[in-house]
Order: structure tokens, then sequence, then C-alpha cells
């Protein structure tokens, strides 16, 4: 994963609370093998008429190039399923911007270089507003912890880990091998402790 | 003298082996439990031409698409694809497998404490949310995604950082046809289904510990509903009398020193926590699900809410609700028709659960098509010994074998669109059960009485002159 910096792109609103993992991409199609793509499962059910055709007042149809998400409050609650995230960035989409995150989503989207932008319910308002009438440029900085979009600029929470994950792109695996002395520690301490090692398994 | 400290802070300590500058703990993992759906964290792991680093402490189980018709091959071969996958990917790393014909097999959170891979006091972790069923023991569990996974799979540890404690109090003795799942809705309907957003929540108080493990279960594994990754209870005699002489849990001397360590796993009473809530048991009516989050819920003698009436956060989410689930503001919602019923899943499918719907159905016709899927097939042999089995069939209801089923549809289980389902399960989401279908989330009990009357229900009129 390569780290970044800013991210410049079309800003879109989707404003609704709520929208779950099962929203963002609906269970059957998550035996599909990654590398076949998972950006046409965005959203897949909800973007569409009960007779199955692209509903043209769905913010994403008419804005399929889309970086920027401004969604409402508990975006990507639910499910672990980190197809959720695969489904965003496969689609183009960089940055969500919302009042709060599942936190099992939140994780997931960091660890695919996609930003869980954190904003107060105020200026989730005001994005709203200021979006209400379409799509506009956005530009979402990491350094600064700053989003702008239409001209209206205001600050993000990101945990710092995350902040420092994202402008990285570092792999947790090659990270936690650099600890491997205090993990074999912590391992060969456990064998003297009752029921750390499941009864006939190897301690 | 030191600080208080809660259940949280202790497990937490256990479990650290490194902590960054930045506050991030590396956490020793004791037993990770892989499905089907971790065929991405496998890939991964095969790109990089890494090992499964602790296969000893690595389960796996075929659950989420396990076909609840067992007879005959898989139709479907994308789901014979995942159940293969997960099996090449179990001898490829010498995992022990819970396959389709295990007698142990089940959903992975009713495998888990029932083979005693799941203790008090250990971390267990899994690539699914509601991973937090296993707290019901005390233990630090939680739902993690396939990057997630591969990482533990590779190194056995994982990066977290440290929620915020909460704590939910429940006083009180439950009435009768009131259960874990009631007590659940109606927090998250009160605090919201983000409600516990950044915290662990542990359960506590007299009604909690009156609860049974699997009541403590359904209530661990409905936190992530209300936000919380981790639910924890801290275990007393009752977990320790359900884990004695499991298969994987200690024994002889190893139990007697495991059950002395487990004794000091609880809050100090002058524990602080960030956030503290209280609830009343006697005040918990039987809930249902009008909407499409687990927080739009009501108890069953209420009306379907008038969205005008909601606060303004509340009113739009709440008209696209009642517009996917076909339901008019205003009208009661016991004796809205139901199309069908489901019993299973790893909130309710246990022997409890079983019990508590054959209770209602017994000597009963169902009005409606359903399905009753155990939670494990160890449940499922339980259910057949005590004739649970012959009250379902006999009232008209489908008994079939275990796995996810129609909680998440990967098997091909299904609610068809527009069809309205009652159902024993976790998520009322948009297509969660099918694409369209429309969800109502109760307790086991709430949904034999829909399957009776073909109604949404209170199931207390039901209950009268019978043995609970």
């Amino acid at each position: 994963m390569a780290g970044w910096r800013e991210q410049r792109g079309k800003a879109v609103l989707l404003p609704m609370a709520n929208i779950d993992t099962d929203q963002l991409i609906p269970a059957r199609f998550m035996s599909t093998p990654r590398a076949e793509g998972y950006g046409r499962f965005l959203l897949h059910d909800v973007r569409r008429t009960s007779e199955g055709a692209l509903d043209p007042a769905f913010p994403l149809n008419a804005h399929p190039d889309a970086c920027i998400l401004v969604a409402g409050r508990n975006f990507g609650s639910g499910s672990s399923r980190e197809a959720a995230v695969y489904a965003l960035v496969d689609a183009g989409v960089r940055v969500v911007v919302a009042p709060s995150f599942g936190d099992i989503f939140a994780g997931n989207a960091v660890n695919n270089g996609l930003l869980p932008a954190r904003v107060s319910e105020a200026d989730a308002e005001l994005l709203v507003r200021t979006l209400s009438s379409g799509a506009a440029p956005g530009h979402a900085d990491l350094t600064s912890g700053l989003l702008h979009i239409a001209g209206v600029s205001l600050p993000f929470q990101l945990d710092e880990v995350w902040r420092t994950k994202l402008l990285n792109g570092w792999d947790d695996i090659d990270l936690t091998r650099q600890h491997a002395a205090d993990i074999a520690a912590y391992r060969a301490r456990l064998v003297s402790e009752p029921g750390r090692f499941p009864f006939g398994g190897a301690g | 003298m030191n600080a208080p400290l809660t259940l949280l802070d202790r497990l937490w300590s256990i479990h650290e082996v490194h902590r960054g500058a930045d506050g991030a703990s590396l956490l020793w993992v004791d037993r990770h439990l892989v499905h089907e759906g971790s065929h991405h964290a496998f890939a991964r792991l095969a790109e990089r031409g890494l090992p499964v680093v602790e296969p000893g402490l690595t389960f796996a189980v075929v659950d989420h698409y396990a076909p609840t018709r067992r007879a005959g091959p898989i139709a479907d071969p994308a789901i014979a694809r995942m159940i293969d996958t997960l099996r090449g990917n179990a001898a490829r790393h010498g995992l022990r497998l819970f396959d389709l014909n295990d007698p142990d097999q089940g959903i992975v959170h009713v495998v888990g404490p029932e083979q005693g891979l799941t203790l008090p006091g250990l971390l267990i972790t899994c690539g699914d949310s509601h991973t937090s069923t296993h707290g019901a023991f005390g233990a630090l569990a939680f739902g993690i995604g396939a990057t997630e996974v591969a990482h533990v799979l590779a190194t056995q540890t994982i990066w977290q950082r440290k929620p915020q404690a909460m704590r939910i109090t429940v006083d009180g003795a439950l009435p009768a046809g009131v259960s874990a799942k009631d007590i659940a809705l109606n927090w998250i309907a009160r605090l919201g289904a983000d409600g516990a957003q950044g915290h662990a929540v542990e359960y506590a108080g007299s009604a909690i510990r009156s609860l049974s493990m699997e009541g403590r279960m359904t209530l661990c594994n409905l936190t992530i509903e209300g936000g919380g990754r981790m639910g924890m209870v801290a275990p007393d005699e009752v977990s320790f009398a359900y884990l004695r002489d499991r298969p994987y849990a200690p024994r002889g001397d190893d139990w007697q020193k495991a059950l002395h360590n487990w004794h000091a796993l609880a809050s100090d009473a002058d524990a602080r926590f960030d956030r503290d809530v209280a609830l009343s048991a006697e005040q918990i009516a039987p809930i249902v699900t009008w909407g499409t989050s687990p927080e739009q819920a009501l108890p069953i003698d209420a009306s379907v809410p008038d969205p005008e009436t909601l606060p303004p956060t509340k009113v739009q989410a709440a008209r696209a609700a009642l517009d996917y689930m076909g339901l008019a503001p205003g009208r009661p919602l016991a004796g809205t028709p139901v199309d069908q019923v489901f019993i299973g899943s790893c909130t309710n499918g246990r022997i409890e659960d079983l019990r508590a719907a054959a209770a209602v159905l017994a000597g009963r016709k169902a009005r409606v098509p359903g399905l009753v899927s155990p939670g494990s097939a160890q449940v499922k042999a339980q259910a057949e010994e005590e004739g649970l089995d012959r009250v379902f069939t006999e009232a008209g209801l489908d008994w079939v074998a275990s796995g996810c089923s129609m909680c998440v549809g990967m098997n091909g289980d299904l609610v068809a669109a527009g069809k309205r389902c009652a159902s024993s399960t976790n998520r009322n989401f948009r297509g969660r059960q099918g694409k369209g279908a429309r969800t109502h989330l109760m307790s086991p009990a709430m949904v034999a009485a829909a399957a009776v009357t073909g109604t949404l229900c209170d199931v207390r009129p039901l209950l009268q002159g019978r043995v609970l």
C-alpha cells in the first residue's frame, strides 16, 4: 500500500446515516477474488431502483468519479467485512467524511489507504448544505488535518497512529517483526499459565 | 495504593506484548478463529509466502457458507469453492478444521465456547464482528478485518489502541417472556447504533448475574450492534460450570490453577468507567425492530413511530426505513403480518434459545413457513434428544443443519424481496437477509409467537400456563 499526503478530487454528498457494510457491499458478492475488482459492487443495491436499473437520482450514479464522500453518522457500521473498504477504494474513493464511523470499518479503511475523516456534527451539516446543490472539488490534507470542499475549510479528527500509517503506507506485518524478540519472550512465559494453550495442544 | 482497575484494564495488561510511543498496543492473541470469509487474508499470506505462525492457536470453522440442507453435493459452484478454499488453507497450514460433517461443526461463535476454546482471560480474534460474543466468559474478544486477520495469522499478535471503558448495569429480575435479546435491543434503541462506539462494554448487575451463559453470549454478541467492538461479563460460577470438561478447557491441576486466576478477572468495586449506564430489568418489555437499523426498535405494544415526531437527526433515516419496510406511521406494531420466520444465528441459535421458542410452539401450528437452524451440530443433537425438533416440525417449520444461514444469506437461505421475516438474528440492515428483504429482529420466543399468529405479537399471553 502506498502512502499519501493529500488527495484532490470530486467531493460528493451521500446524505444518509448508518450506511452499514451490508449496504456498502451486499454479501452475495463477497466470494469474488479481489483481483477481479470490487468497485462495481459499491452500494450495489442502494444505487439501483427495485427494477435493477441505476437510479439517476443517486449521487454516485451522477458522479462515479467521486474521490471524497460526505456521509451521515455511523458510516461503515455492522460487519467486519473488509470488502466494504475494497469496494470504496476500487471505485476510486480515497476519503470518507462523516461525524462517526464503525470502529472495525475505520481500522479496515486505514489498512487500505482510505481516510475516515471524522468531523463535528455542525461541520457535517455545513458540508451537507455546501454540497446539496451538487458535487464540488475537494481536497484532504493529512499533514494539516484539514478538508477544503467547495471553498469551505474545516478540520477533521484522526488518530495519530492512523495518520502516520496513511502517510507512510506501512505494512503492519513488517513493523511487528521488529518486535520479534518481545513476542518470543511473551510466548515463552505463557507455557506456565494454565489455559493459555488449548488442552492437548502444543505449548 | 494502586489505582482501581476495570476488567478491561486487567485483560488488556495481560495481553500487552509492547506499547508503542504513540500509545498503540501490540497484543498477544490466544485464539484465532477463521472461516470461509477469511480467504482474503490467506491470499495475502500466500502472496508474501508466509506460514501461519501458530497453527495450534488457529481454528477453522465452516459456517458462513454452510448449506443447511446437507444431503447431496453443493449446487452453487461459488459456495462450494468458498468451502473448498477454506479446506485447502486449513490443510496447507495444519489447522484444526470443523468441517461440514464434523459432529462439532457450527457457527464459529457457538463452537468456540462449546469446545472450551473460549476461556476467561483469553484474547480472541476472528474476522467477524460478532466475535464480541466470547466476551461473555470474561475474554477480550473482538472482530477484525482481513488485513488484521492476515497479521494475526503471520504474527499471532494485533495492534490496537485501548478503547474506553463503558459499563451497562442491569439490576432487578427480568419479567417472564423477556430475555437477553430484549436487554440488548433496549439499550441500543436508547443509546443508538453508535452508542458504544470507541468503547468496550462491560455488563454488570443482578439481572446479568442471573443470566445463563447463553443469555450472556446473546448480550455480548449484540454489543457490536450498539457500536461497541467488545462486550464482556466478569466470569463467575455460571461461566466455570459451563466450561468444565469442555474438550479444549484445562484439566486436573491446570483447571484448579486456571480457576484461581479467573476469579481475579473482575472490575474493582471503585473502578472508574468512562461511561456508565443503568437499566432496570423490570422495565424491559419484549422488543421488536421496525426499521433498518437495530436502534430502530420499540416494545411490541408500541406503534410504528411517526418520523416527524423524532429528533431532527433521526427523521430522514426513519422515513427511508419505513418506506423500505412498508410500514405506516401510527399503526400498532402488533398485528403486522409476517411472511416467514427464522430461528438461529450466533445471536440466538443456542439450546436455550431453541427451548424458549419450543415452549411457545409446543402443540401449536405455525401460520407461516419458517426455518430453524441450530447454532451447531451439538446444539442440533441436544435439541433432538430433548424432542425440540419434533415441536418445530409438528408446528410446520423446517428443521435444518447448522450455519449462519438466513442471518446473512451467504449459503442461499434468503428472504425474497418485499417479504417480511420475524428473525432471531442480529441485523435488520437493508438487504441483509436478501435483496429487498424486510427483517424484524426479536427474541426467539417472540419469533415463535410471530409464527403462531402470523403477525408480530406479544409472546407473553402465549406463555400463560406454560412451563418455561
